[in-house]
């Protein structure tokens, strides 16, 4: 099927071959780097993980968002969500090999990365992770690419599958709650060590993967002349405005317990990205920016006339995504180390290395996404 | 009806195997982890069965060896510049670069304030000079240490010791261990420290290279290890060592009654750092 990618209109190439210059751009870069080491970063001794770590984990997340399809269409049957559950397994794909990359990315000596592997470690949870990711990267791949064979060649696909698809559902709320215990089993970092971060994690996750779907969708049906379908919109965004109710809902939690009990490890990292801390403010706008525009675009939702409006509908989508996106994949591990254990202030600011690496990494994310979504569109409109 | 009660039969005789089995399962993961890693480094499982006191001091009752360090403030206020040197010793000992900007900075034991050093430790009205009194802070080398639970590797480990060591040629440079400290006694190679001038000098050793101690490469971990390839010849540590005669510092496994250590520890009031993380910290300190 894979030389489906293969044939396009210019459209088509122009984007495929704009992706590749931004991920040649970045892997030089990221050549500079290897080189000269993670100093090239703007990460220190205080903020000792920053925007590679912060996006890997919000990736996560959109990885797991792909069972809010999965699980509706094959479990309650919604029929509606027929032609879109593929684009939502392949998304998870995308995803999850740009986490991988995004952890490469982070390592301070990547050629002993099968270190992993040949030292395996089950108490630490880096070692789960590993074994999540790349366990629900293999699941999915399966899955969506003998689904789809069989979808193009007109038949049923086989019964083996099935317990396959099953045991992904479980297995996308493992991947999120795995990356949770990265954080939340960390004794001296307050912000982290709440046990309702992995409950966060995959509220934002199950309304920020299915908005960026949804915002997906939209383009794919002006340039793909592919339409998920009135009613499977509908649905996404019933499911987009609940997740994002609850991940809402669990930040407010967060801010209740934190200054209700007045204790100051629990208030500090609040204090610094909503209000600054020391002097020190560099999160306070983009965090303001991202709660106010995340509860707008929740409140947005909750009105059936602005969901049913396409141009509202994704307004509301790209708001809410924005949002969580600043939320998790810039603040919440940022904010971790802040303040460090000595009670010092030390900010971060990304350096023009690191944002054209992870820009890259991005870049190959929507190239692999494009290839998987090029190939599953191809096989959907030939019917 | 038959096919139904089976298959009702089989679903609760699996949750009961399932129910029975899975809290034993989870704790012989726990220890077996444990186990794990203290059988390949030889080093005994951290203060098993101490969780019941749950603070943050050592058992009583441990008999595990534990080398461990008492630092005596009023001693190190007592004697202007003795802190300075033990730093310069240690960081000459183990060939820790300069680089001269606190974003790339790597230290193994450093001279900080009581408010920084002790937080949680707060004093509506604090001692006069309270927060001029120099504190060493280092790795405390702690019996239950959350980095080492959180090493993916195993490239930090507790060895037949207590010290939690490094092993550099193992350490894949993910930093999940500086997350996991709660002490921020862990420093990272943001770059190369080997890196030479054209003229073939070091650039960030300013006073040359200790042969006897190997230096690192970039892209690993690295901090204070308790000196035991001092230990393994005899010597002390390289910070006690140059405290001299003064007894500002004293070094010795503390679960020995017979040591000198535990002897100062059951004759003064010590506190540990950050005690509440439950992590039994290995360093006390007498202000």
């Amino acid at each position: 099927m894979l030389e489906k990618a293969l044939v396009g209109n210019n459209k088509y190439w122009a984007w495929i071959f704009f992706l590749l210059g931004v991920i040649s751009i970045g892997g030089l870069f990221y050549l500079y780097q290897f080189n000269y080491g993670l100093g090239a970063t703007g990460m220190s001794r205080d903020v000792s993980w920053g925007i590679y770590i912060a996006q890997f984990t919000f990736m996560v997340g959109v990885a797991a968002g792909g069972v809010m399809l999965v699980l509706p269409y094959y479990i309650h049957d919604f029929k509606e969500f027929g032609k879109i559950t593929i684009l939502g397994e392949f998304m998870a794909i995308a995803a999850v090999a740009m986490c991988i990359m995004f952890i490469t990315a982070d390592l301070g000596q990547p050629m002993r990365i099968m270190n992993v592997l040949l030292h395996p470690t089950p108490n630490s949870m880096l070692f789960w992770d590993m074994i999540v990711l790349n366990g629900y990267l293999f699941l999915n791949a399966i899955c969506g690419w003998v689904i789809l064979n069989a979808h193009n060649k007109g038949v049923h696909y086989p019964q083996w599958v099935k317990p396959l698809i099953y045991l992904s559902i479980p297995w996308a709320f493992s991947i999120h709650t795995v990356t949770a215990f990265l954080y939340c089993g960390l004794p001296g970092r307050h912000f982290w060590l709440t046990a309702i971060l992995a409950p966060r994690f995959l509220a934002s996750a199950f309304a920020a993967g299915p908005a960026l779907l949804v915002l997906i969708s939209m383009i794919l049906k002006r340039v793909a002349d592919f339409d998920a379908g009135e009613k499977a919109f509908q649905k996404l965004g019933t499911i987009i405005t609940y997740a994002a109710l609850a991940n809402f809902f669990f930040l407010g939690l967060e801010f209740f317990v934190a200054y209700y009990s007045r204790i100051p490890g629990h208030m500090h990292t609040l204090d610094y990205l909503f209000w600054g801390l020391e002097g020190h403010d560099n999160l306070v706008l983009p965090m303001r920016f991202s709660l106010t525009i995340g509860l707008i675009a929740t409140t947005m939702l909750l009105f059936p006339q602005i969901k049913k409006k396409e141009g509202t509908f994704a307004l509301a989508c790209g708001m809410l995504f924005l949002s969580l996106w600043i939320d998790k994949g810039v603040g919440m591990v940022l904010g971790g180390f802040v303040p460090n254990p000595l009670d010092r202030v030390t900010e971060y600011i990304p350096t023009v290395i690191e944002i054209g690496i992870s820009m890259a990494v991005w870049a190959t994310g929507a190239l692999i996404l494009t290839i998987l979504y090029k190939i599953a569109i191809t096989v959907e409109n030939k019917k | 009806m038959d096919v139904k009660r089976r298959k009702f039969l089989k679903i609760a005789g699996l949750s009961a195997v399932a129910g029975i089995t899975a809290p034993t399962a989870f704790n012989s993961l726990l220890n077996g982890a444990a186990f794990a890693s203290s059988t390949e480094h030889g080093a005994p499982p951290a203060a098993e069965g101490s969780h019941a006191t749950g603070h943050g001091g050592h058992e009583e009752e441990s008999n595990l060896f534990q080398y461990g360090m008492v630092i005596d403030i009023k001693k190190f206020a007592e004697h202007q510049g003795l802190a300075e040197k033990c730093v310069t010793a240690c960081h000459s000992e183990h060939n820790v670069p300069d680089f001269g900007n606190p974003k790339d900075e790597i230290k193994w034991i450093w001279v900080d304030d009581y408010e920084h050093g002790f937080t949680g430790y707060s004093q509506n009205k604090s001692m006069t000079g309270l927060n001029d009194l120099p504190v060493l802070l280092t790795c405390n080398h702690c019996a239950n240490p959350p980095c080492v639970r959180a090493c993916p590797t195993k490239a930090t480990f507790k060895n037949d010791h207590g010290v939690v060591v490094m092993d550099f040629h193992r350490c894949i440079g993910c930093r999940f261990c500086m997350a996991a400290c709660p002490y921020g006694a862990r420093s990272f190679n943001w770059r190369n420290p080997r890196e030479k001038y054209a003229n073939g000098n070091y650039k960030f050793y300013k006073n040359g290279i200790n042969p006897n101690y190997p230096t690192r490469m970039r892209g690993v971990v690295e901090k204070c290890n308790f000196c035991p390839e001092r230990l393994a010849v005899g010597k002390l540590p390289a910070c006690v060592e140059a405290t001299g005669n003064t007894k500002a510092m004293v070094f010795g496994n503390i679960n020995d009654p017979k040591s000198e250590i535990a002897q100062v520890l059951s004759a003064n009031f010590t506190i540990q750092r950050n005690p509440a993380a439950g992590t039994k910290p290995s360093v006390f300190y007498i202000i």
